[in-house]
């Protein structure tokens, strides 16, 4: 079957099982790789990526739900990885072995969206479905509020799909 | 394409900016060292590369699975190359073992085996650039000092670019160690200063880093699929139908020779299975979903949980096997001692899935392999490579790719000889990906254990007797991987008349290291043991536990070889160490000195292995319904006379805290029928956010000792401190890993 997808602003069409995992869409046919596999069923949110706006896990969103939605994934957070988010997990130095990373930073961009001035225990909620096998969780956490932070003190981020982030 | 790029990036590299230097040339000496054999001293043309614009290239020469080893190794040389941190790109080599030792990711031995061969590689480069310098300006060598990255020739108030320098650099040869001066410790630039993940620009933005984002042209995706049972084999299948099935390319049995033996190799390899190639890794796993295998299971289906805990307990009501250990008169002491405490202590198997399920790309083509790894041990992997498919190490080319994750896992290389073997079959570059099902149900696990201790006070309270009857697995005189314990664990020489005894039954299922190996299960079972001790004596825990280290007999005379756990025991740790750092826990965790409310308490534990001395103090409220909440850990290190990158050592310490409280309260795999029963993430549960403690603070105890590494030690003494914590809470003495079974959960 043919799917239409909007990934990272751009329109791009499929040929894929109706019931293929958006997550191997993207990494296996458009070579979007920085979104990644860890477990298949939804537990460790390793594949977490932005569809209309909202941290999904694309190991379980079939890519026949996926389209004709704008899809965000880690490559097309910011243009120039400069995302809050990111400038926070790089000045925290968050990851060890940094697999479980681009799922925490989407689920933490999407909840930044959300509740801007988060406090530990809205992270606690929105990040506890992203697992990190190296235990960084303590600097997740601090870097979340960095990057709650950062955001406070400029103008909203645009990033690729900013238009679709700031309506939710 | 992740190592084709690099490849050939290191061409244009040297062409594009007409320099080069410290190049890659090769001494015949060195290529003609063997397998694993030390290059001392490590060659510097074979690390930096400075070109003529004057920008650095460090090669690191180590697998990067999340240690950071990657970033540090770098910085040694870097330091004392006398070059600035931000001018330096890092570059990974690949397998090389003619050029580089000890490419290795394991036993926390990056630190302690690289602290000096890198400084001095840094510190050859920087003496061959004051040559170069001298030379040019026709001064002494002696006139001549550098810093950033430049030679400065003071009394003529000139100073040249180690670019200038690089070509004639290039010509020199490398001066003897002998002659190399170290930077003192207090001018450090770099060691000692927070140096963020090299990687770290890259994860944050998603980067094709890791080797699972490795694509080569042409590749198939594989699944491989094995049977549940260890060495069980394929009598039939619909493996036409499968081939015939969308996006299939492929798909062949494979069959091995029987393992008989009732301990299995370390690391078997290549097993009985099918795989399956197709276009994308979807197709391949959607295809296997439809795969109908009739097994052969072989003997090793008979095997469980519940029969090893039964034939566990019959062990333990007989006369011990073996005896490892015998100091003085245990059994007579415990006879004649004023109070005895016996408990049994037991913990399970567990899995290490680490978040990047095990993968490897492999290209065989005419006679050669070309390998993309995340391997821990790249050199062991190349040797199951070469006897399984009959070629020879000068055939495999290994590129080493960053690994989300080792943990130990990745210290065997089954994987990499499945892509390899299933890439020659096929004829095609293969990209082979487990399922993380495949991952739990295949690993090496960390063996499961019970241990029977019996030890006697005198009327002060001193512990004069320890008898402990180890069962584990095995067979005969033999234990299975990692399964042994060493006759020097602790508290050997620390009790006058000590007994170590132990059983074993035969297993069936591969067991292999998991971070902190021995030490992430002994830990527990002593350090709560002592615990009980301290409790039955009316002493403080933190008194007792230094009193005991007071102790010590002096260090006897080595016994004969012996399986010893790898990393852990007690023989060559200094017990002033020891000391050193449950003081310093003791102080900055106010033992002693708070009122804390109802149900909630601190627990203490100390435990020495892969040379570092971790003491460890938990804080931790406990609910009427067993609900538990770590407030705070505090932890006190001795690992040397230098914390190199402490960003990062920070952050595997805490790191290894919270992997030890999720061995300790929900992990385990059990057997049914020689099958793993527990499967994915849900079922082998691990700390999330919401569960990890709020803080852990951590004190480094510099001594004058040479730096040691920090991936495994901090993991040990946590499991202990907080149980024994819980225990001062509820007065529930927990015997039993992980805490789930005993009722126990996070708050």
């Amino acid at each position: 079957m043919a799917y239409k997808l909007i990934v990272n602003g751009q329109t791009t069409t499929v040929d894929a099982p109706a019931d293929m995992p958006l997550l191997w869409v993207l990494r296996d046919m458009l070579n979007l790789r920085g979104t990644k596999y860890g477990c298949g069923i939804g537990q460790c949110g390793a594949c977490t990526v932005h569809l209309n706006g909202k941290p999904t896990r694309s190991c379980l969103t079939p890519v026949s739900t996926a389209a004709n939605q704008p899809i965000i994934t880690i490559e097309g957070l910011s243009p120039d990885g400069k995302h809050p988010v990111q400038i926070a997990w790089e000045e925290i130095d968050v990851p060890q072995c940094g697999y479980c990373q681009a799922g925490q930073i989407m689920s933490a961009a999407a909840l930044l969206t959300k509740t801007p001035k988060p406090t530990d225990k809205d992270i606690d909620s929105a990040m506890n479905g992203n697992l990190c096998r190296c235990g960084t969780y303590l600097r997740i956490r601090a870097a979340v509020h960095k990057a709650a932070e950062l955001a406070g003190n400029k103008a909203p981020h645009k990033s690729t799909g900013a238009a679709v982030l700031e309506e939710v | 394409m992740v190592g084709l790029n690099r490849r050939s990036f290191l061409k244009v590299t040297a062409l594009g900016t007409g320099g080069v230097l410290i190049g890659l040339q090769l001494e015949p000496e060195a290529k003609a060292q063997g397998r694993g054999a030390p290059a001392a001293p490590p060659d510097p043309h074979a690390y930096i590369k400075v070109a003529s614009d004057g920008t650095v290239t460090i090669m690191a020469k180590n697998p990067e699975v999340g240690q950071g080893i990657r970033t540090m190794l770098p910085m040694l040389i870097a330091e004392e190359l006398d070059v600035d941190w931000k001018s330096v790109k890092i570059e990974q080599t690949d397998f090389d073992d003619s050029k580089y030792a000890g490419q290795v990711a394991g036993g926390s031995t990056g630190t302690p085996t690289n602290w000096t061969p890198m400084r001095q590689v840094g510190a050859a480069g920087r003496a061959m650039f004051i040559t170069a310098a001298a030379q040019t300006w026709s001064v002494p060598e002696t006139e001549c000092t550098t810093a950033s990255g430049r030679v400065l020739h003071q009394s003529s108030n000139r100073s040249i670019n180690y670019g200038e320098l690089a070509s004639k650099v290039a010509t020199l040869p490398a001066p003897a160690p002998a002659s190399l001066k170290f930077k003192d410790p207090a001018d450090y630039k770099i060691i000692g200063h927070s140096q963020t993940g090299s990687d770290v620009p890259a994860i944050v933005t998603g980067k094709p880093i890791f080797n699972i984002d490795v694509t080569v042209p042409g590749m198939q995706y594989a699944v491989f699929e094995k049977c549940g049972v260890f060495g069980g084999k394929v009598v039939s299948s619909n493996i036409e139908d499968i081939k015939k099935l969308p996006g299939v390319k492929n798909a062949f049995v494979i069959e091995r020779p029987d393992i008989t033996d009732a301990v299995l190799p370390g690391d078997p390899g290549l097993e009985n299975g099918i795989a399956i190639l197709a276009e994308t890794w979807w197709h391949a796993q959607s295809a296997r979903k439809q795969l109908k295998v009739e097994w052969n299971e072989g003997p090793r289906a008979q095997y469980s949980s519940v029969a090893y805990a039964q034939k566990a307990d019959e062990l333990s009501k007989q006369a011990p096997q073996r005896k490892i250990r015998e100091d003085g008169d245990a059994e007579g002491t415990l006879k004649g001692a004023a109070k005895v405490v016996e408990a049994a202590y037991s913990y399970p198997f567990i899995a290490h899935a680490p978040l990047e399920p095990q993968n490897c790309t492999a290209n065989f083509k005419d006679g050669k392999v070309e390998i993309w790894t995340n391997s821990q041990t790249p050199g062991s992997g190349r040797r199951l490579v070469t006897s399984t498919l009959g070629i020879t190490d000068k055939d495999v080319t290994i590129h080493m790719v960053r690994g989300g994750g080792g943990f130990g896992r990745r210290l065997n290389n089954d994987y990499m000889v499945e892509a390899a073997y299933i890439s020659k079959q096929a004829g095609v570059p293969v990209k082979l990906l487990w399922s993380r099902e495949d991952d739990m149900t295949h690993d090496y696990y960390r063996p499961g254990g019970f241990q029977y201790l019996k030890a006697g006070l005198d009327a002060s309270g001193k512990v004069v007797a320890w008898r402990n009857h180890f069962i584990s697995y095995g067979d005969g005189e033999r234990f299975v991987a990692s399964g042994a314990m060493g006759p020097s664990e602790f508290p050997q020489r620390f009790i006058p008349n000590y007994t170590l005894q132990s059983s074993v039954m035969p297993l069936g299922i591969r067991t292999g290291a998991l971070r902190a190996p021995s030490s992430n299960a002994f830990a527990f079972v002593i350090q709560s043991f002592i615990d009980e001790l301290a409790h039955a004596a009316g002493k403080d825990p933190i008194e007792f536990r230094l009193a005991l280290l007071d102790s010590s007999a002096p260090v006897p005379a080595a016994q004969p070889a012996a399986p010893g756990g790898r990393g852990g025991g007690a023989l060559g740790m200094n017990a002033e160490r020891m000391k050193g750092v449950t003081q310093l826990v003791a102080e900055k965790s106010g033992w002693g000195k708070k009122t804390l409310p109802k149900g909630t308490a601190m627990g203490v534990a100390f435990h020495f292995s892969h040379q570092g001395y971790f003491a460890e103090v938990a804080e931790v409220s406990v609910s009427p319904a067993n609900k538990v909440k770590i407030n705070k850990i505090w932890v006190a290190a001795d690992v040397g006379s230098q914390i190199i990158n402490p960003s990062a050592a920070d952050n595997i310490v805490q790191g290894g805290i919270i992997d030890g409280l999720s061995e300790m309260m929900t992990q385990e795999i059990t057997i049914e029928k020689g099958r793993v029963v527990q499967t994915n993430y849900d079922k082998h549960g691990m700390v999330r956010l919401a569960q990890a403690p709020p803080v852990i603070e951590i004190h480094y105890l510099k001594s004058t000792y040479s730096p040691t590494g920090l991936g495994e030690p901090a993991l040990p003494p946590a499991l202990p401190a907080v149980s024994n914590a819980i225990f001062s809470a509820t007065g529930k003495r927990i015997r039993q890993l992980p805490l789930s079974k005993s009722g126990f959960s996070w708050a």
